[in-house]
This record gives C-alpha cells, structure tokens and sequence, in this order.
C-alpha cells in the first residue's frame, strides 16, 4: 500500500480545498488573518462610502427643504433619531410595534415552512400531487396580495390570526417552489445507487433527497423571512386595527405628517427585515457551509 | 427478462458463470433498439472489458447486469446477488466524509454499526485512502473520489464488479496508477468484473478478456484472450506484443464502427 497512498497526498498538496483550508501549522495562519481583515475592509468601506455621500445628499435637500418652509417632507437624518427612537413615547411605541410585528412575522414563516415542505414532499414522493397541485402554488403566487388582504381582514378579523395568514400566503410559494426545486436536483446516478440497494421511499427521502435539498430549503427559508415581514407590514398596515404593529404606525404617522416618525419607523421595519435575512443566512451556512460552496 | 433470482443450487455450483446473456436485445419503449444478440459470460476471476464508440449501447449492457434496466428479449442470468457497481461519477453524498460515505451501502443493508465500521475501514485501507476517512468530497481531487467509490462497492464483498467508465474523467496518470490499485484488487478479491472503457489500452491491461462492440443496434463484433498473467507487470504496457493487442483491438473496433 505504500505506492498507492503516495498518490492521495500528492494530488491533495497542489489542491488545497477551495472553503474549509486543510490544517495549517499556525505560522502560515497569521498572513491569511491578516488577508482575511483587508478582504473585510475592502468589502466594508465601499457601501460605508455610498452611506456617508447618500447622508450628505440628504442633509443637502432636507436643508433646502427646510429654508422654504417645506422641512416635514424631509427631516434631517439625525431626527428619526432624536424625534423617533430616542422620544420616549414614539420610541417605545415603535419597539412594541416592532416586537408584534416580529411575532406575526416569524410565526407566519414558521407555518409557512411548515406547510411548504411538507407540501414539497408530498409531490416530491408522489407525482399526482404534484399533478393536481403545484399549479395552484403557482396560481398563490400570481394573485396580488393586497387584493387578499381586506378580504383576510372580513374572514378573520383584524388580529394576530389575519396578519398571520397575509404572511404565510405572501411567504409560502418560494418555500414550496425552492424544497421542490431541491428535492428534484438530486443526481439521477446517485438516485440509482440507492435503487440497487432497493432502498424504500422512506430511504431515500430520509439520506438523500432531504440533505440535497437542504440547500435549496435555505434558500427558500431566506426568500420567505424577508416576505413574511413584508406580510405582517402589509397586513397591519391595511387593516388598522387590533394592537398597532409596525404597519399601523407607519399609516398612523404618515396621515399625522409626522415625517421623523414615520422615517424612524420604516428604518425599524427595514432593520427587521434585514435581520431576520441575515439570521437565516447564518443558519445555511452553519447547517450546510460545511459541505455546500454556496455562491451567496 | 429473466434475471433469474439466483436459485441455491447456482451459487453452490462454483462453475456456473457469475453473468450469462444469451441472446439479449434491448428496445426502449420510444423505438431505440440499444441492444441486439448480446451473448456473454463472466466467470469467477474473469475481468472482461467491453470497448465500443460512445451511444454503442454498452452502458445499457451493465445497466441490464445490474438490475436497474430489464432486458426486452433474451434471457440475462446473474448468479450471485452481491453485486458491486461503480459508476462513472463517484456519486459520494457531499454531505458526508469519506468514513461515513464508504459506509453507506452497508448502511443501506440495515448493517449495524460495529460490522459496518471495521468493513468501511478495511476497504478505506485496501484503496490507500487511510488517513482520509474525516475529508469530504469537496476537499479531494477527482482520484480520491474514485478510490472512495470503490472502496464503498468493496464494503459489498462483490463477487460480480460492474464498472461504467468509472476512470474516464481522470488524467492519464491518476488513471494509470487507478488502473493498477484496481488489479491488485482483483487479485487479492477474484471477483468477476465486467468493465466498460472507450479507452483500449485500459481495456486491455486490466483484463483477462477484451469484448469489442459495435452500434446501432449494440451488438458484439469481437472477443480477444488476453494472454498476459495477473498480477500484471505495469512494464508489459511498453512491450511490443502490448502494442500488437492494441492494434487489433483498435482494428476490431474501426471495422465494427465502419
């Protein structure tokens, strides 16, 4: 054998593996950290850049504003600071705003997920459900969600549940189309080799299509959080009604031409959606960077 | 088809061949006939190459072996059921390291962990991927795929080896050195193995017998003997009764393509 393990060395030392670096003696560590911080830099400063020249304009034309008497179209940036989060009042109304909404959000995903696997499974095991019912997840998808909403709003009132819903049929399609869509992409040689072992369908499901499709899963789980948000938005800001989440406050704020509010508002909201995306950026890569080189 | 579950009275017969086509033709339900009068044995300790020009139907005739396809007419009789089957992409599960790939078909069979580990680490061994068992695909050359694919086939104790173009990705180099681990193998393990190759060369050092095939519809054109002993000199490639072989061979295989 010593012949035939010269060759796995050899052909590994001219590779080194593109993600995971095989483990270095720690010398060779400290360059590469130090790579690692000029890399971050250079991805940091850039959008720091267009943020500082973006502030710049914006003071620009809030001042201009401001010398014609028209100043409440546009606050000063540092406003939605001191008239937004750091009132007391309408600080504190937009966290608890913020804190519902992320509830509505993040149990409408969970159902969603829920249902979108489990539904992506069952045509995935099955062609006739496929058959008989993929059209209508694409047919979700093509219906303008506003048109639903007030009508969510007549079924189920104005609360938790309605808002609920309004996200779980705004974040469903891509948890459906993207588990499917994995599931399917498995190898057809790979799907053989279980075969020739007569694997059952339970098997194959369990060690291979699932783990496949696990990428794929996240991507949709990312698609979906950032709609979900979107969601518990669109509903509470429609309806209205019920405890204010964030929605409510952007409409109460902008029919009070409380534009320092509403800009502090619709940035909290932006956060939210931003960190719910991020979060499940991190889940992927913690769940399968490992072994999938994704391509972001 | 018949392929005849084997009855115990084959398996106790240490003559009969481990594969045996007679006759066997294959046409695929759109109209394609892939396969036509394919008559061929491999035996106990026979490794038998199948040469032939792309779409020429050799795929189908491992695919028939194995089980995945069924034959329209003949009869094709397998007379074991540990069949080993390495295709032409290592097809590891990506999310698995070597150990637990190697692992898998064993796994599949419902083995439990204290057999199947030791088995997964004796057949890592045999491959020269000790050493290797935590790296994932991912982190290793195209080579080291292969040896792992093997070695998960060797977990099977395989008395009949099917081979689809498992080296045809490869380097001429990692594929010479592929071709020699593979006839150590062979002789430590004396399986039957039915090899598909375009390369002629490969077909020939690896085996005892060389079939040539010719397309549309597949059929056999050609049988050489070869007459080399095992285990074989890697020298012998550069002799001139190797390169004779070759001619014929790649002479076999113009006419029947022709």
């Amino acid at each position: 054998m010593s012949t035939t393990s010269a060759e796995p060395v050899a052909t590994l030392s001219p590779e080194p593996t593109a993600s995971t670096p095989p483990p270095t003696p720690p010398k060779q560590r400290t360059p590469a950290r130090r790579r690692g911080f000029g890399s971050r830099a250079a991805s940091i400063l850039p959008p720091l850049g267009v943020l500082v020249v973006l502030l710049g304009a914006w003071y620009g034309v809030s001042i201009a504003l401001a010398a014609s008497g028209k100043g409440f179209l546009m606050p000063m940036p540092h406003e939605m600071f001191t008239q937004g989060f750091f009132d007391p009042q309408v600080g504190s109304d937009i966290w608890i705003a913020l804190f519902r909404t992320t509830g509505v959000a993040l149990t409408g995903l969970a159902i969603a997920m829920v249902i979108g696997i489990g539904w992506a499974i069952a045509m995935s095991l099955a062609r006739w459900v496929e058959r008989s019912t993929y059209a209508y997840a694409v047919m979700l998808q093509c219906i303008p969600i506003l048109a639903l909403v007030p009508l969510v709003g007549f079924w189920f009132g104005y609360e938790f549940l309605a808002r609920v819903i309004v996200c779980v049929l705004i974040a469903l399609f891509p948890m459906v189309s993207n588990t499917l869509f994995g599931l399917q992409s498995v190898d057809k040689s790979q799907r053989e080799l279980f075969r020739l072992q007569k694997a059952d369908k339970w098997t194959v499901l369990t060690k291979l299509t699932l783990p496949a499709a696990l990428p794929s899963i996240f991507v949709g789980m990312r698609t979906s959080a950032g709609l979900s948000v979107i969601g518990a938005i669109v509903g509470d800001y429609f309806f209205r009604r019920g405890e204010p989440g964030i929605g409510s406050l952007i409409s109460n704020y902008q029919s009070r031409l409380q534009s320092a509010e509403l800009f502090a508002a619709i940035l909290a909201a932006c956060l939210l959606g931003v960190a719910i995306f991020a979060f499940f950026g991190w889940l992927s890569k913690v769940a399968v960077g490992r072994w999938y080189d994704s391509t972001r | 088809m018949t392929l005849a579950s084997p009855a115990p009275a084959d398996i106790a017969d240490p003559t009969a061949p481990l594969l045996d086509f007679r006759n066997v033709a294959m046409t695929f339900p759109n109209g394609t006939t892939a396969l036509s009068g394919v008559d061929l044995t491999v035996g106990r300790g026979e490794f038998v190459s199948v040469v032939g020009p792309s779409g020429c139907g050799k795929s189908t005739l491992l695919r028939i072996a194995s089980g995945l396809e069924t034959a329209s007419e003949g009869t094709a009789t397998v007379n074991t059921d540990r069949i080993g089957y390495v295709f032409q992409d290592a097809t590891l599960l990506p999310w698995r390291d070597v150990q637990s790939n190697v692992e898998l078909l064993a796994e599949l069979n419902w083995q439990p962990k204290r057999v199947r580990v030791p088995k997964a680490q004796w057949a890592i061994d045999l491959v020269g991927l000790k050493g290797f068992e935590k790296h994932l695909p991912k982190q290793m050359s195209g080579g080291m795929k292969m040896r792992a694919s093997l070695a998960r086939s060797l977990t099977l104790d395989p008395e009949l080896f099917l081979f689809d173009e498992p080296f045809g990705a490869l380097d001429e180099i990692t594929r010479e050195r592929l071709n020699d681990e593979l006839l150590k193998i062979f002789v430590e393990q004396k399986f039957g193995g039915l090899f598909i190759t375009h390369s002629v060369s490969e077909a020939i050092y690896l085996s005892t017998k060389v079939v040539v095939m010719s397309g549309r519809p597949g059929h056999l054109v050609d049988t050489f003997e070869i007459p080399f002993d095992m285990p074989r000199d890697p020298e012998i490639r550069y002799t001139a009764e190797y390169a004779k072989l070759v001619g014929e061979v790649s002479h076999a295989l113009r006419e029947g393509h022709s």
